[in-house]
């Protein structure tokens, strides 16, 4: 009786051929030569999570004006951290739009970006905002300004400072709501503990933590104005405060290294007075400071972006990004992370 | 036959429907009403969004791959499991039935430390022009291995009890390894195989968890079907959430149902 | 349908494959003895098998533990006993084991409903029993939320609640001791049933004495299965639980927070945690079905 066999030299080379043509199928990391003009370019931004609208918005007017006419654009936005992380490891990154300085600095480190990426008279920032207190319809708790929140039977929602970029704008304006008032460390850190001893969810980014608020989760919802004003524009029913202390919230935007050469284009598009007043549209302030005519969504949309009494900056209060990530967020030292490892929290 | 009071027996029918009306039918039916609550306007809106286009593209041709992989390798390892003897034959089935037992998660995991660009062979693959995670091949790699054990699940069964007298008898007559594959066992095992591919089709549309992970979610490039559907839900485009869900929901009825009318006729053969 | 996918797989020994005994009732010396050894052909065939497990599952497996332990056992057990952590897992292993106990039972009457009972559209809850199978999780978690959810039609809101939990995991393991247990029941030889139900024996003492312990493997196997995929699950509580640590977070949400966060080091120890759990489950199935095959033969 014969052996049950398929003939082996058969089933090699079907094997071979299989292989060879999956292979060729397969290879896809593009190379690295820009397109020659008129082809068109695709642009890939990574951003942090609440962007996507606004930088949309943008992409659109862009592609009407010569320099973008031939581009489109694949993007991904998610918890600033975790798609920063995610950029060094690998995934494709023209532009990146991240909340927080410290997400570029890793991508510096990495060796991606360029180290002069701040030196523009813009210095890096291509948006900005200010901390907010979103609270339920018609304010139930009576809820005015930072004090409040540290009440017992509060419920805040704020993001997971590890990964979200918006978490860690919340928390310094908490810290510099006693810091900067005169408040010693110890206070301040007593503050953030019970602040954070009041957060009953910490989602890992911004638009996750709007997700969570608008589902019922919690009292209050700290987070940037731009995302309370375009949240409310999209339909969701909830009110916010500007507290009469807050902070300066500046988001960083830059080209990488190896960035196809649109990305430069784009870059100062989006630096330009038309664009800017697309992000105030959708709820962010101009860097140029001329807010649109209306904003829907805002409390008040003929004068949608009201100044506060005392604004924080990083600049005056805080020194540089480099020395607070340090001392707030490093992994087993940071101020934030022991708070959040003693709270049983993470 | 155990004959119950037929009081019992009516309670115990109710008693499964009403289980079965509350906790799949009546939300499932909500999807339905929900996606078209504005008449046409969410499904409209869906398919004029080039991102949510994409995603479904994406999601189909990432099902094809892993359900092809699946059939070939599922169909190859079930006939070593069963019509050979080796060393580590154990080991093996134990391996194959593991992805049934793991999270989701867990595999994104898995794939992305082994496969991302810092790691020593992710790096080596980056070098020589391909990349898995962030990339369309993690995407695939992820949803072949939760779908793995189904198609083997459903072909050992049936080539354990169709036996293999018919091959033997086939090979006796001088047929040839792959005459005997194609001719004799193949067709036995047919609608076993027919049923391990729609099951994995199924369960490869709706990978979430793993394809999370590893993707990156680029939008218009690795953002799969589901993935879309947690993001626009969370970017107040609720209606292209349910637009979405509703093709997805769908299809997994659709499969479903075809394994279901296919049955019976195997019986009757 | 998701019959013979979700029955537990044969026992393959080294000489002769031992059939599953709830879907067999022949004896195993019936059984053709296959002593084939490998050929070259079917040798390379089982080379590229072992080559493509390796690289899709054994390998990467063996980075999450090897990830896991790379910090040592002290940052291993301090990420497994983080008061967050072991919130979630207690939260996660209980809900997965109570429901689990609900399937054994909810799911053995379904089966016996659908096998032994004759009414309009048993046909259609049959095809509605496999939709949680079918359907992607996430999908899952929002059909769920429309009618449990904040905008519920008959104004149930348990979203961001322990129950929703509860509700997720036992949606998606609905088919499991259903699927495991109607072959059996549908093999079942009703002559004992007759016999006992003749002498005298009331339904129940029947049920109990004659029926159940043939269901017992099904049950047990469907148990098992149930608790495994009930630990792991995840696309489904992404949207209707909230996440909210130490009350409503699961395991796998755990894993991905550390993911997101880039401490790759403890979400491979809590993930090499959750693999232990999948594989003393699949070596319960494996005890539970010899087991059985002896007592058959």
């Amino acid at each position: 009786m014969s052996h049950p066999s398929l003939s082996p030299r058969r089933s090699l080379a079907a094997l071979t051929l299989l292989i060879a043509a999956w292979l060729t199928a397969c290879s896809n990391v593009a190379a690295s030569a820009p397109s020659g003009s008129g082809e068109s370019t695709v642009l890939s931004i990574v951003g942090y999570a609440v962007p996507a609208e606004a930088n949309a918005r943008i992409a659109e007017a862009w592609q009407q004006t010569p320099d973008g006419q031939d581009v489109t654009f694949e993007t991904s936005y998610g918890a600033s951290g975790d798609q920063s992380r995610n950029v060094l490891n690998g995934q494709p990154a023209d532009y990146v739009h991240f909340s927080v300085e410290s997400d570029v600095t890793r991508l510096v480190d990495g060796g991606l970006v360029s180290p002069d990426w701040k030196s523009g008279p813009n210095k890096g920032v291509v948006s900005t905002s200010v901390v907010v207190l979103a609270v339920r319809p018609g304010n139930p708790l009576g809820i005015k300004g930072w004090d409040d929140l540290i009440k017992p039977g509060v419920e805040i929602v704020t993001p997971n400072p590890a990964s979200s970029g918006a978490a860690r704008w919340n928390i310094l304006a908490a810290w510099a709501h006693i810091a900067a008032n005169g408040g010693s460390d110890a206070e301040a850190t007593d503050f953030l503990k019970k602040l954070l001893g009041n957060a009953v969810a910490l989602p890992g980014s911004g638009r996750d933590a709007t997700t969570a608020f608008t589902s019922g989760t919690g009292d209050v919802f700290i987070t940037y104005e731009n995302e309370a004003i375009l949240a409310r524009q999209s339909g969701a029913d909830f009110d916010y405060i500007v507290p009469d202390d807050t902070l300066l919230i500046e988001n960083p935007g830059t080209v990488l290294i190896d960035a196809k050469p649109a990305a430069t284009q784009w870059l100062d598009f989006v630096l330009s007075d038309q664009a800017q007043e697309i992000f105030g549209e959708t709820g962010f302030r101009p860097l140029n400071g001329k807010a649109p005519a209306r904003v829907e969504g805002a409390n008040d949309p003929e004068s949608p972006f009201p100044q506060p009494q005392r604004l924080y900056t990083i600049a005056n209060d805080f020194g540089s990004w480099e020395e607070l990530s340090k001392t707030f967020f490093a992994e087993q030292t940071g101020i934030v992370t022991q708070l959040l490892a003693e709270l049983g929290k993470s | 036959m155990i004959r119950e009071p037929r009081p019992l027996k009516l309670a115990l029918r109710w008693l499964v429907i009403g289980y079965l009306i509350l906790l799949v039918l009546w939300p499932v039916s909500l999807v339905v009403t929900n996606t078209f609550a504005d008449g046409l306007t969410n499904l409209k809106t869906a398919f004029t969004s080039p991102a949510v286009l994409s995603a479904l593209r994406l999601t189909a041709k990432v099902t094809i791959w892993a359900v092809v992989l699946n059939l070939v390798f599922g169909v190859g390892v079930s006939l070593l499991l069963v019509r050979y003897d080796f060393w580590g034959k154990r080991v093996l089935s134990t391996l194959v039935d593991l992805p049934l037992s793991v999270s989701p998660v867990v595999v994104g995991l898995a794939l992305m430390l082994v496969y991302r660009r810092d790691s020593a062979i992710g790096g080596a693959l980056y070098d020589l022009g391909y990349q898995i995670i962030f990339a369309t091949p993690g995407i695939i790699a992820a949803t072949v291995f939760v779908a793995l054990p189904l198609v083997i699940r459903e072909v050992v069964p049936v080539l354990i009890e169709v036996g293999d007298d018919q091959e033997q008898a086939a090979r006796s007559l001088g047929g040839s390894g792959w005459q005997v594959f194609w001719r004799v066992t193949l067709p036995s095992i047919r609608w076993a195989v027919v049923y391990g591919v729609v099951l994995a089709l199924a369960r490869s549309l709706g990978e979430f968890g793993a394809v999370k992970v590893v993707s990156g979610n680029i939008s218009l490039r690795t953002q799969t079907a589901t993935l879309a559907v947690e993001e626009t839900y969370a970017n107040f485009q609720q209606g292209t959430a349910y637009a979405v869900a509703f093709l997805l929901t769908v299809a997994a009825v659709a499969c479903i149902t075809a394994v279901s009318l296919l049955r019976p006729r195997e019986d009757a053969s | 349908m998701t019959g013979t996918a979700l029955a537990p797989a044969p026992v393959i020994r080294d000489e002769v494959i031992v059939e599953p005994a709830p879907t067999a009732i022949r004896s195993v010396r019936a059984q053709p003895r296959y002593h084939r050894r490998l050929t070259a052909a079917s040798g390379l065939g089982l080379g590229v098998a072992v080559l493509w497990l390796s690289l899709l599952v054994l390998i990467p497996l063996a980075a999450v533990v090897g990830t896991a332990v790379a910090g040592g056992p002290g940052a291993f057990w301090a990420a497994l006993t983080a008061p967050q952590t072991l919130n979630a897992i207690g939260l996660t292993v209980a809900v997965a084991a109570g429901i689990a106990l609900l399937n054994a039972v909810m799911g053995t009457i379904i089966a016996w409903v659908l096998v032994r009972d004759r009414f309009w559209g048993r046909g259609v809850l049959n095809v509605v029993i496999d939709i949680p199978f079918a359907m992607p999780t996430i999908v899952a978690g929002l059909v769920l939320l429309s009618l449990y959810g904040p905008r519920s039609p008959i104004g149930v809101n348990i979203a961001n609640t322990r129950m929703s939990v509860a509700l997720a995991i036992a949606f998606v393991t609905l088919p499991f001791v259903v699927r495991t247990v109607m072959p059996v029941l549908e093999e079942l030889e009703l002559d004992v049933e007759e016999a006992a139900s003749s002498l005298g024996a009331s339904s129940w003492v029947t049920f109990r004495r004659i029926v159940l312990p043939s269901l017992a493997p099904a049950i047990t196997s469907g148990v098992a299965l149930s608790f495994a995929r009930g630990i792991s699950e995840y696309g489904s509580l992404v949207l209707l639980t909230g996440n909210m640590p130490n009350r409503t977070e699961v395991v796998s949400v755990r894993v991905l927070s550390h993911i997101e966060n880039g401490e790759l080091g403890s979400a491979a120890a809590i993930a090499t945690g959750m693999l232990v759990i999948a594989l003393a489950v699949l070596a319960t199935l494996d005890l539970v079905q010899r087991k059985a095959a002896r007592h058959d033969s």
